[in-house]
C-alpha cells in the first residue's frame, strides 16, 4: 500500500503533446511507444503471412508471382521477429520492470528514448525496399548466402536495417541489465527478484551476445555483394557454409530471447491466478540461465543437412536434446503451480495456460527435430513452420497477450472488457491450432518450405491452414477493439484487480503514476518478488 | 475427409490416407519408406511420436485434473507448498533418462546415414537455378533433368495433371538392389536434394561435394522437390528418380549411351538461320526462359528485357561474351558456357537476336562459340 507520506509529495510535470512523445524518457511512455509500435508491426507482418496463406489456398500462382511470394515470406518473417515480438517484450520490460524491482525509471533514460526510435526508421527501410527496383530481399529471414549476395538493392536496405534494429536493441538490453543489477529497491536481492526480471535479464545479455554477430554476418555479405570481398563465394575461397554457422550462432539464441521473456510473464501470472507461490523459484532461475547458456552451444542444428559429418552431427544432436530438460523442468513447476491451487479462469491465466499447452507442443516437435537422422526428413518442410509457430505464436505472442491483459489495469486504470477477453483467448487457440497443427502433416508428407505453388495432394491441408490463418487474423481485431474500447470506456481498475497478485507493481496506486518510487521503498520480499512489507516509496 | 484407408507399416503405426477432392491422398504421416534409410528414419519418427505424445498426454492429463479439480469456484483452498525436491529430482532425472534412451537409436541411425562406403556406382548431382544436372560418373554421361509441367498450368484457371509441378522431363534412372552414391555439388546458390521416400535430404553446395547414399528397394517412380530456399523457382525444382529392376536398368544404359552418340551435335556443322532458331528456342525454353520470360521482356527490376536489349540487338561478340562468361553485375545470369555445348549456345543467341521484336537477321554459328572456348582456355 502506497504510504501516505508518499501523496504529499510535489507533483512533478508530465509533458504534454507531440514532445510527450518524441523526447519521452520516462519508461512508461517508452513502454507505451514499444507497445503501440510492436503491435503495428504485428498487423503488418500479419498481413503479409495472410498474403502468403491467401497464395497458398490453392495449387497455382493465384495472386503472386513467385519473387513477389519470396519477398512475403522474407518480410514476414524479418518483421515479425525484429518489429513485433522483441519490442514487445522490451516495451514490457520498460513498463514494467522499474514497478515491480522498485526503481524509479530505467537506468539510462535518454536512451532509452534512442533505442526506441531507431526502430521507426528501420522498419521503414525494410518496407520501403518493396518499391525500390528488384523489391525486397528475397533469400528468407535467415538471408543465406549466396542467395542473398545475388538479390537486388533491396538487400541493401534490409541490411542497413537490421544494422540499425541491432543497435537498437543491444541499447535496449544494455539499460535492462544496469535497471536489474544497480537499481532494485533495498530489500530486494538477486534471488528474491520477480521471474520476469530474471528473464529479462538473462535474455537481455543474450541479446547483447549475439546482435553483433548477425551484424557480423550481414556485413560480410554486404561486403561480398559491393566490395569484392568473397567470405561465401568458394570461387574467391570463401565458404557457403561459413554464413550459416555465423548466422545461426546468433539465430539460435535469438529463438530463446523470444521464449524467455514469455518464461517470465508466465511465471507471474500462473501464480497469480492460481493463488500460490511459484513453484521451484531457484530451479526456475537455473532452467532459465541454463537454457540461456545451452542456447550458444546448439546452433548447428539448423544445418544437419549441409553435410557435416558424423561426430558434429552427434554433438549438436545430443547438445539440443539436453535442452529438452531444463524446458521440462520449467513446464512441470508451472504446473506444479496450478496443481492444488485455487485457480481462477481470467483472460490472462487462459493464455499463460494456452501458452503451456501449446508450448509444450512445440517443444516436443522440437525433441523430434532435435533427432538428426529424423531431421533428414523434416528439415526446410513445413513441419519446421509448424514447430516454430507453436514456439513463436503459442509462445512468444499468448504470453505478449496474456502480459497485456494481467498488466493492462495497472498500466491504464482501467479494466479491460473481460468477455472479450475471453473470446480473444477461444478464438485465438482453436484458430491458431487450425492454421498451424496442419502444417505438420503437410511437412511429414514431404511439402518444402518457402514455395509459392505445390503439388495437388497438399491441397487439402493448405486449405485449412489458410482458413485457420484469415480467422486467426481476424481474431487479433477483438484484442484491438477490446483494448481501444478499454482505454476511454473501461471500468476504473482497482488497485489491486488481482487477488492472488503480490508483486511490487500492485502496491502502487492505479493506474500507475507517471513517476513511481523517486525514493526507493524499504522492502522485505520472499522468491519470486513477493513483497512481504513495504515502507516509503513515493510517488507522484 | 472421405473413404479413410488404413495401411500398416513396419512399425505397426498407422498411416491414415483420405481421398481428397482432387483424387490424391493427403497423409498423415511420412512417405511410405522405399529404402533402409528411409524406412529407419520412419520408425525413430514413430516411436519419437508415441514418446512425445505420451509425455503431451501426462502433461495435458495431470494439467486438467488440477483445471477441473483445483478451482476456485468449486471452493478449493490453494495449499500454499511451493518446493518438493524429491519430485524436481525425479522430473529432471526421468527425461534426461528418457532422451538417453532415443539417443541409443538416433545414433545408429546417424552412422548409417553417413557411411557412404562400398558403393556400387556413383551419381554427381548439380544444382543450378533452377534445375538439377545428374551426371552419371561411372559411364561418363550425363543431362539435366527439368520440371516438365507447363507454365500455363500454374494459371489459375488451367486443369492440372496428376504429377503437377512433380515431373520431370529427364528422371533420374537407378537400378534396385545397388548402392548409390551421390556426390552432390552446386553451381550458383544452395540447393537442396530431397526425395522422402528414399530417406534423402542432402545440401547441394556451390564449391564443395557432399555425399549421400541409399539403395532403392522396388522398382517405382520416387518423387521429392528442392528444399532449400534458392531463388524464384525455388517451387519449381522437383526431382524424380525412376528405379528400374537391374536388368531394366542395363536396357535403359545401353539404349541411353547409344543415342547419345547418334545425337552429339558436331560442332563444326554449319547450319541454316531457320535451324538455328528453332533449335535455339527449345534451349531458351529450358535454360533462360524462368528469368527472361517467353516474351524476352524479362522481369523489371529483376531481371533485364532481351526484346530491343541493345547487347542482343548490338555487337555480336558482346552478346557472346554475356551468354558465355556470365553477367559480371549480376550472378544470377549465369557463365552458359560451363553448361551448355557450343552449338546450343549458338542457337540460343540466333534465336534471341530473331526473336520477339528483334530482327537483327544475323545468326550465329556453333563454330563461332567454338573459338570463343579455345580463347578462354
Ligand atoms: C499470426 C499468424 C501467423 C501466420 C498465419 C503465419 C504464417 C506463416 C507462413 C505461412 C510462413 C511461411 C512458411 C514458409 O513458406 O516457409 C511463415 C513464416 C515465418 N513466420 Fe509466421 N505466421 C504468423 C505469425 C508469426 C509470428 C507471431 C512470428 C513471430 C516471430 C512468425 C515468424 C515467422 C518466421 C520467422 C517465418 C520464417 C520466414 C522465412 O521463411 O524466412 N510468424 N509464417
Ligand atoms: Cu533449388
Amino acid at each position: 500500500m502506497a504510504s501516505g507520506a508518499a501523496d504529499k509529495l510535489p507533483t512533478a510535470h508530465k509533458p504534454h503533446g507531440l514532445g510527450r512523445w518524441l523526447f519521452a524518457t520516462n519508461h512508461k511512455d517508452i513502454g507505451s511507444l514499444y507497445l503501440w509500435f510492436a503491435f503495428s508491426m504485428f498487423l503488418v507482418g500479419g498481413v503479409l503471412a495472410l498474403c502468403i496463406r491467401a497464395e497458398l489456398f490453392s495449387p497455382g500462382l493465384q495472386f503472386f508471382q513467385p519473387e513477389l511470394f519470396n519477398q512475403l515470406t522474407t518480410l514476414h518473417g524479418l518483421i515479425m521477429v525484429f518489429g513485433a515480438i522483441m519490442p514487445a517484450f522490451t516495451g514490457l520490460a520498460n513498463w514494467m520492470l522499474p514497478l515491480m524491482i522498485g526503481a524509479p525509471d530505467m537506468a539510462f533514460a535518454r536512451m532509452n528514448n534512442w533505442s526506441f526510435w531507431l526502430l521507426p526508421p528501420a522498419m521503414s527501410l525494410l518496407l520501403l525496399s518493396f518499391i525500390v527496383p528488384g523489391g525486397a530481399a528475397a533469400a528468407g529471414w535467415t538471408l543465406y548466402a549466396p542467395l542473398s549476395v545475388q538479390l537486388g538493392m533491396g538487400m541493401d536496405l534490409t541490411i542497413f536495417a537490421i544494422h540499425i534494429l541491432g543497435v537498437s536493441s543491444i541499447m535496449g538490453a544494455i539499460n535492462i541489465v544496469v535497471t536489474i543489477i544497480n537499481l532494485r529497491a533495498p530489500g530486494m536481492r538477486m534471488m528474491n527478484m520477480p521471474m520476469f526480471a530474471w528473464a529479462s535479464l538473462i535474455t537481455a545479455y543474450l541479446i547483447i551476445a549475439v546482435m553483433p554477430v548477425l551484424a557480423g554476418a550481414v556485413t560480410m555479405v554486404l561486403t561480398d555483394r559491393h566490395f569484392g570481398t568473397h567470405f561465401f563465394n568458394a570461387a574467391g575461397g570463401g565458404d557457403p557454409i561459413l554464413y550459416q554457422h555465423v548466422f545461426w550462432f546468433f539465430g539460435h539464441p535469438e529463438v530463446y530471447i523470444m521464449a524467455l521473456p514469455a518464461f517470465g510473464i508466465v511465471s507471474q501470472v500462473i501464480p497469480t491466478f492460481a493463488r500460490k507461490p511459484l513453484f521451484g523459484y531457484s530451479s526456475m532461475v537455473y532452467a532459465t540461465s541454463s537454457i540461456g547458456v545451452l542456447s550458444f552451444m546448439v546452433w548447428a542444428h539448423h544445418m544437419f543437412v549441409t553435410g557435416m559429418p558424423a561426430t558434429a552431427q552427434l554433438f549438436f544432436m545430443y547438445a539440443t536434446m539436453l535442452i529438452a530438460v531444463p524446458t521440462g523442468v520449467k513446464v512441470f513447476n508451472w504446473i506444479a503451480t496450478m496443481w492444488q491451487g485455487s485457480m481462477s479462469f481470467e483472460t490472462p491465466m487462459l493464455f499463460a495456460i494456452g501458452f503451456i499447452l501449446l508450448f509444450t507442443i512445440g517443444g516436443l516437435s522440437g525433441v523430434t527435430l532435435s533427432v538428426a537422422a529424423v531431421d533428414v526428413q523434416l528439415h526446410g518442410s513445413y513441419y519446421v513452420v509448424a514447430h516454430f509457430h507453436y514456439v513463436l505464436v503459442a509462445g512468444a505472442l499468448f504470453s505478449l497477450f496474456s502480459a497485456v491483459y494481467y498488466w493492462f489495469p495497472k498500466m491504464t486504470g482501467r479494466m479491460y472488457v473481460e468477455r472479450l477477453g475471453q473470446l480473444h483467448f477461444w478464438w485465438s487457440l482453436l484458430w491458431f491450432n487450425v492454421t498451424f497443427f496442419p502444417m505438420h502433416f503437410l511437412g511429414l508428407a514431404g511439402m518444402p518450405r518457402r514455395i509459392p505453388d505445390y503439388a495437388l495432394q497438399f491441397t487439402d491441408f493448405n486449405r485449412i491452414a489458410s482458413i485457420g490463418a484469415f480467422m486467426f487474423g481476424l481474431g487479433q481485431l477483438i484484442f484491438l477493439i477490446n483494448i481501444l474500447y478499454s482505454l476511454r470506456h473501461g471500468k476504473t481498475a482497482p488497485q489491486q484487480p488481482w487477488e492472488g497478485a503480490n508483486t511490487l507493481e500492485w502496491r502502487l496506486p492505479t493506474p500507475a503514476p507517471y513517476h513511481s518510487f523517486s525514493q526507493p521503498p524499504q522492502l522485505e520480499t520472499a522468491e519470486n518478488g513477493v513483497v512481504l512489507s513495504m515502507r516509503d516509496g513515493g510517488q507522484v | 475427409m472421405s473413404c479413410p484407408r488404413l495401411c500398416g507399416s513396419s512399425a505397426a503405426w498407422l498411416i491414415l490416407n483420405s481421398t481428397a477432392v482432387h483424387g490424391q491422398s493427403a497423409a498423415l504421416n511420412l512417405q511410405a519408406p522405399a529404402t533402409s534409410l528411409a524406412r529407419m528414419e520412419y520408425d525413430l519418427h514413430t516411436m519419437l511420436l508415441l514418446v512425445t505424445g505420451a509425455i503431451f498426454l501426462l502433461v495435458l492429463a495431470v494439467m486438467l485434473y488440477a483445471i477441473v479439480r483445483h478451482r476456485k469456484s468449486v471452493g478449493h483452498e490453494a495449499k500454499p507448498f511451493h518446493e518438493n525436491t524429491t519430485v524436481e529430482i525425479i522430473w529432471t532425472v526421468l527425461p534426461l533418462l528418457i532422451l538417453l534412451a532415443i539417443a541409443w537409436p538416433a545414433t545408429r541411425a546417424v552412422l548409417n546415414q553417413k557411411s557412404t562406403h562400398g558403393e556400387d556406382m556413383t551419381i554427381r548431382i548439380t544444382g543450378y537455378q533452377w534445375k538439377w544436372r545428374y551426371d552419371y560418373l561411372d559411364d561418363n554421361f550425363g543431362f539435366v533433368s527439368h520440371l516438365a509441367t507447363p507454365r500455363a498450368a500454374m494459371a489459375a484457371t488451367a486443369v492440372r495433371p496428376e504429377h503437377y509441378l512433380l515431373e520431370v522431363d529427364e528422371p533420374l534412372v537407378l537400378p534396385t538392389g545397388r548402392k548409390v552414391r551421390l556426390l552432390l555439388t552446386a553451381n550458383d546458390v544452395i540447393h537442396s536434394w530431397w526425395v522422402p521416400q528414399l530417406g534423402i535430404k542432402q545440401d547441394a553446395i556451390p564449391g564443395f561435394l557432399r555425399d549421400a547414399w541409399f539403395m532403392v528397394d522396388k522398382p517405382g517412380i520416387y518423387r521429392g522437390q528442392c528444399s532449400e530456399l534458392c531463388g524464384k523457382d525455388h517451387g519449381f525444382m522437383p526431382i524424380v528418380v525412376d528405379a528400374r529392376s537391374p536388368e531394366d536398368y542395363a536396357r535403359w544404359r545401353t539404349a541411353r549411351l547409344q543415342q547419345l552418340a547418334a545425337s552429339a551435335d558436331d560442332p563444326s556443322k554449319v547450319w541454316s538461320l531457320a535451324a538455328l532458331r528453332e533449335r535455339g528456342e527449345k534451349v531458351y525454353g529450358q535454360n533462360c526462359l524462368p528469368c527472361h520470360q517467353a516474351s524476352g521482356k524479362g522481369i523489371p527490376g529483376n531481371f533485364p528485357a532481351l526484346d530491343g536489349s541493345p547487347i542482343v540487338n548490338g555487337d555480336k561478340a558482346a552478346h557472346i561474351r554475356i551468354v558465355f562468361h556470365g553477367s559480371q553485375r549480376n550472378p544470377a545470369m549465369q557463365a552458359w558456357g560451363k553448361q551448355l555445348s557450343d552449338t546450343e549456345i549458338a542457337a540460343v543467341i540466333t534465336y534471341e537476336r530473331n526473336a520477339w521484336g528483334n530482327n537483327t537477321g544475323q545468326l550465329v554459328q556453333p563454330a563461332e562459340i567454338r573459338a570463343v572456348r579455345g580463347g578462354s582456355g
